[in-house]
């Protein structure tokens, strides 16, 4: 059972109208195994939060700690992180000219493994996680987010979430750009890395309706920088039926 | 206005005034510009391999196939007729890589060389010129591509680091040829290449592809001319350099010249550079001339700019360290064109040359 604590954090972006708090003291516990769905309007600051606990180096943090297992999240490099287990799946996943899909996976799993997964074992693995998101084999030799649709591109992360498997993954609006068959693959992606690793979810949407197929045990609304609500599922239900109106002139 | 009719050459002893020079270290040249290099018969090329069927490389008395601006060309075929000739028969198709080895002679007097490379009418063939070694060489090559052949030309720049190389590299492209020419530099001191496209026929192409990588105080050039002078061909450039290192310093220049005869000409050239630490200089120059609006299309572009942290940041949060992460980028960015090479052992010893280079300009 692994803890991923986040307590009080502000963060700050430059911007060239000088420096914006966008985080103004976000408080969120996720255990493993559990799903907590982060909903808001746009520019709320819910990519901060998912980019923040990353390591992106565009933001920086002015207050608060996050932990895993007590270990100082913001301590790390951002390879420090995803060796203690932390995975973020990109909203705008970057392309990566010349380097193979393949390549770049088995690189990736080498570097968290701490050695190069057996060949035999490893092709299994990928051919495996590439027939559970209906990918085509071909995809393995194509340069990494190089061309992709964006269904492919959303396939590509969860399928890396399912490979590399993480203790805790924070998917950045995953549900965004895809039609109704790619949703419920790569939400069955999601699920599958739930159960196969006992995986902690932070979700972070604008909609429903990926919920209907990764159910939260958690939902928090956030805006202008915070959690101002928390509830269970049925939150989710309300905002469906009220949207944010209520948050965002609160 | 300045024409790019002959590539902004002039026949005289250069003094860096000069368009063409404006870039080049002349101190660093060895002599090769001025004649103050002393020139020794080396014969340093040589076939490698088994010998194939319709294939010869012989030496003796060669004719220039083109007439030539460049000053160095010109004090090498005034200094010595004689050069290496390597011919392959028309309507041979030749399977294998024809393998030119180079035996360097050292940095003490310098070589003055001349090669023509022929390929007879539907002809097909890969030559792939391997330069290793120190070696002060000034060389004029000569590519002679007959109606309908297909010549995929290598040429790598493996260097030691004592070598100045000053070249021209020319391409003479008759009707409904196709020409593919790879250029690899990544050892040097300074290397200086002109690779050059005349077209002499209609229907032909020319694609020119490259990649280049200098560490601190290495000077590399390529200024190539692709001169349009017939109707219907087509040509592409493709040059992608990184720079690690001070004073690296790196020069493309892509003159392209449409003449007005050259109706339908289809062209495109693209230099792309990385700079990878503080203290390099990335020179960059597209040049392109049209004399006629009756063309398929002509377009250039020209980038320069430091690593993407985006890239970097993606890399690293799948966990890879930096340092490997960094190395992995720079992979792609030259793989693109090595993995044109097809051939699995040297694009390994390439890629393993500049992940080298790599890890020395990071410490």
């Amino acid at each position: 059972m692994s803890t991923l604590e986040i307590r009080g954090l502000k963060v700050t972006v430059d911007t060239e109208q000088g420096v914006k708090e966008i985080l103004k003291g976000v408080d969120l516990t996720i255990k493993s195994g559990e799903t907590h769905a982060i909903m808001g309007p746009n520019g709320s600051g819910k990519s901060t939060l998912a980019y923040s606990i990353a390591g992106h180096p565009k933001y920086t943090i002015t207050g608060g700690t996050v932990t895993l297992d007590g270990a100082d999240v913001l301590d790390m490099s951002v390879d420090e992180r995803a060796k203690a287990g932390l995975f973020l799946a990109m909203q705008y996943p970057v392309e990566v000219p010349g380097v193979s899909v393949s390549n770049f996976l088995r690189t990736a799993a080498t570097a968290l493994r701490g050695e190069a997964p057996k060949l035999r074992e490893w092709v299994g693995e990928v051919k495996s996680a590439m027939e559970g998101l209906k990918m085509d084999p071909s995809f393995a030799q194509r340069n990494v987010n190089e061309g992709f649709s964006g269904g492919e591109k959303k396939r590509h992360e969860i399928m890396q979430l399912e490979l590399l498997k993480p203790k805790f993954a924070i998917l950045d609006e995953t549900d965004s750009g895809l039609d109704v068959d790619a949703l419920r693959i790569v939400s069955e992606g999601v699920v599958r890395a739930k159960e196969a690793n006992n995986l902690g979810v932070l979700l972070i949407t604008h909609y429903t309706r990926i919920l209907r197929y990764i159910q939260p045990d958690f939902v928090h609304v956030f805006a202008a920088g915070k959690v101002v609500e928390q509830g269970g599922p049925e939150l989710a239900e309300k905002l469906e039926a009220n949207g944010y109106a209520e948050y965002v002139n609160a | 206005m300045t024409t790019l009719q002959s590539n902004l050459l002039e026949n005289h002893t250069p003094t860096g005034r000069e368009e063409a020079w404006r870039f080049t270290p002349l101190k660093r040249l060895a002599g090769l510009h001025d004649g103050s290099a002393t020139p020794e018969a080396r014969n340093s090329l040589a076939l490698n391999g088994a010998s194939q069927s319709g294939v010869t490389f012989t030496r003796g008395a060669i004719s220039a196939a083109s007439p030539s601006d460049d000053s160095i060309v010109n004090r090498i075929r005034n200094y010595t007729s004689d050069g290496a000739t390597l011919s392959i028969e028309k309507n041979t198709i030749v399977e294998s890589p024809i393998f030119l080895n180079r035996s360097s002679g050292g940095v003490d007097t310098a070589e003055l060389s001349r090669v023509q490379i022929k390929v007879g009418e539907h002809a097909k063939a890969t030559v792939i010129l391997e330069n290793t070694g120190d070696t002060h060489l000034a060389e004029d090559v000569e590519i002679v591509l007959a109606p309908g052949s297909d010549l995929t030309f290598i040429s790598l720049q493996e260097w030691g680091a004592k070598t100045v190389y000053a070249a021209t590299h020319n391409a003479i492209i008759d009707r409904d040829a196709t020409f593919k020419a790879i250029h690899v530099t990544i050892g040097g001191d300074v290397v200086r290449i002109l690779p050059k496209v005349e077209f002499v026929g209609p229907g032909a192409s020319a694609d020119l592809q490259g990649v280049y990588f200098a560490t601190a105080g290495q000077f590399f050039e390529h200024r190539m001319h692709v001169d349009h002078a017939v109707p219907h061909a087509k040509s592409n450039v493709n040059y992608k350099g990184a720079l690690a290192g001070d004073k690296a310093h790196t020069v493309w220049i892509g003159d392209v010249y449409i003449r007005a005869a050259a109706e339908g000409t289809d062209t495109y050239e693209l230099n792309r550079n990385l700079l990878l630490t503080d203290g390099a200089r990335a020179d960059s120059v597209p040049n392109l001339e049209i004399e006629t609006g009756e063309i398929v299309g002509a377009g250039h572009a020209s980038t320069t700019g430091r690593f993407d942290d985006e890239q970097l940041f993606y890399l690293m949060s799948r966990g890879i360290q930096e340092a490997d992460a960094r190395r992995l980028v720079v992979r792609g960015f030259f793989n693109e064109v090595i993995s044109l090479i097809g051939n699995e052992e040297i694009q390994e010893r390439l890629m393993a040359r500049i992940d080298d280079e790599l890890e020395k300009a990071g410490k």
